[in-house]
């Protein structure tokens, strides 16, 4: 199955910038569908971005973020060619993960 | 969040005067039956009005509607576009390309080219059936010539696959033909007609907001100039949180000034494609595009 | 005193007529009126999503026996239509006046 995860990370001297964008529904478990029923809650619950063996960064994401969400941020210690590993689990106990190489 | 602003009674009467008062505002203007119907002159002046209200901004860059006219707006759509949403929508639009339909057949027996980098060329009027064909209507007519169910016009997988058609296209500069074919004349001025003609209770034409207006804020949004408004297309915007086509565009809009909205790909619609992009022509393609 | 205030109030009250209530027949006019109404702005491509949801809320006023109600939701729905078709058949000739020469 295709990964969910689209990442890319950018080496600057000491900084790495990071984005990625991440297909899911995320839905709240507020929505009705067309037939008036509530579309159940399937969100991501947790988001690892992962560097050689520590979290570069955690989210704790929850019904508030809305469907196929997209985010960046930068952290240092890594440089071009190192590993990131990305991760994700949801309130289904569903999950995806990627690994990507830094630029 | 949309205010319930008056009750529909007190905009009727709103609506009424409004009308009373541009009545006496109206310069008698009739088209005379042998009026010719010139397009490329039209196209020029098209052009011109836009060049002309917007001096700083390239022609080509027009393309890109409100990011055009607002620099923070700009700076957050490229911000955006270094991971575009409509992503995911591209991957699906290719694969459909290629998977064959039941029957063995693929859309790229009926598209020119396999059905990459046309869809600069739609829509064009198709002379045995005196009608205009938009991409729109080609995909679910190769659809139903090969046993396929036809998708709905509005969104997803219609959505994903003229994403992707647009995208093999980007760059390329719009280029609709008109032939030398009275019926084409006649579509055509039809689709400028449906384009300026007001409708709904708000009483706004397709030009009130996109050519009396572009720049400035319709509540809290900024409105695109008409040049170059179908090059985008289709478009994911955050407000739909989704793809749209042209014809969920066509059909929103009509709600918004609460007009009833014709059936998707209906003829005035299909005509209005036909008039926008021809006065589009020699702009490049950019869709798939974002949109607030 | 009191008595005379009583007898007053009951003469004003018998000498306003109470205002007729709408029946299932007044509706049915009304409604079928604004129907035709609204059929014609079909015709010409220009209803509003207004008048719609007015033949609606007639409708199911009706439905629930709200005759009054539902007379008076049909007969708005009809002065919007009415509005629609005249928007239409000025646009006819007027939207050339828009267009960029």
């Amino acid at each position: 199955m295709a990964s969910t995860i689209r990442v890319r990370a950018v080496s600057s001297g000491e900084v790495t910038e990071v984005q990625a964008l991440i297909q899911h529904p995320m839905d709240s478990g507020y929505v009705k569908d067309s037939h008036g029923k509530i579309i159940p809650p399937h969100y991501i619950q947790q988001l690892t971005f992962e560097h050689s063996g520590k979290n570069v960064l955690v989210a704790n994401w929850g019904p508030a973020v809305s469907k196929d969400p997209y985010i960046k941020f930068s952290f240092k210690g890594a440089k071009k060619g190192d590993d990131l590993k990305i991760s994700w689990v949801d309130n289904k106990g569903q999950t995806d993960s990627t690994t990507a190489k830094i630029h | 969040m949309r205010a319930q602003l008056t009750t529909r009674l007190g905009s009727a009467t709103l609506a009424l005067a409004a009308l009373a008062l541009g009545a006496f505002a109206f310069v008698a203007h009739a088209a005379t039956p042998n009026e010719k119907i010139d397009p490329a002159a039209d196209a020029k002046a098209f052009r011109d009005y836009f060049v002309t209200k917007f001096p700083k901004v390239k022609l080509d860059d027009f393309v890109n509607g409100p990011y055009s006219m607002n620099a923070d707006m700009r700076k957050q759509w490229e911000a955006i576009e270094q991971f575009p949403p409509y992503d995911f929508a591209l991957d699906e639009g290719k694969a459909m390309l290629s998977k064959p339909f039941k029957n063995g057949k693929t859309y790229a027996d009926c598209f020119a080219n396999g059905g990459i980098g046309i869809r600069q060329n739609y829509p064009y009027f198709d002379e045995k059936e005196g009608k205009v064909v938009t991409l729109e209507l080609a995909i679910n007519r190769c659809r139903e010539a090969n046993g396929e169910a036809p998708l709905k016009y509005t969104k997803d997988k219609m959505a994903a696959l003229t994403a992707y058609m647009a995208y093999t296209s980007r760059g390329k500069l719009m280029d609709i033909k008109i032939p030398n074919d009275p019926r084409a004349l006649a579509a055509y001025e039809n689709g400028k007609r449906y384009f300026y003609t007001r409708r709904g209770q708000l009483n706004f034409s397709c030009a009130s907001c996109h050519v009396q207006n572009p720049g400035r804020h319709i509540r809290a949004e900024t409105l695109a100039p008409a040049l170059g408004i179908l090059n985008a297309m289709p478009i994911y915007r955050s407000k739909w949180g989704a793809l749209g086509t042209i014809s969920r565009r066509f059909t929103s809009c009509n709600k918004q000034v609460r007009g009833v909205p014709l059936k998707p790909q209906s003829e005035d619609y299909r005509d209005l494609e036909y008039y926008l992009s021809y006065v589009s022509n020699g702009l490049p393609i950019s869709g798939p595009s974002s949109r607030p | 005193m009191r008595s005379l205030l009583l007898i007053s109030g009951l003469l004003l009250a018998a000498s306003t007529p109470a205002r007729a209530a709408a029946s299932q027949a007044d509706f049915n006019a009304a409604y079928a009126a604004a129907a035709a109404a609204e059929k014609q702005a079909g015709t010409l491509q220009d209803q509003w999503t207004t008048t719609e949801a007015d033949l609606k809320a007639a409708k199911q006023a009706a439905a629930a026996g709200n005759y009054d109600k539902a007379v008076a939701a049909a007969k708005e729905a009809e002065a919007l239509a009415k509005a629609s078709i005249a928007q239409a058949t000025s646009e006819k000739t007027r939207w050339k006046d828009a267009e960029i020469r």
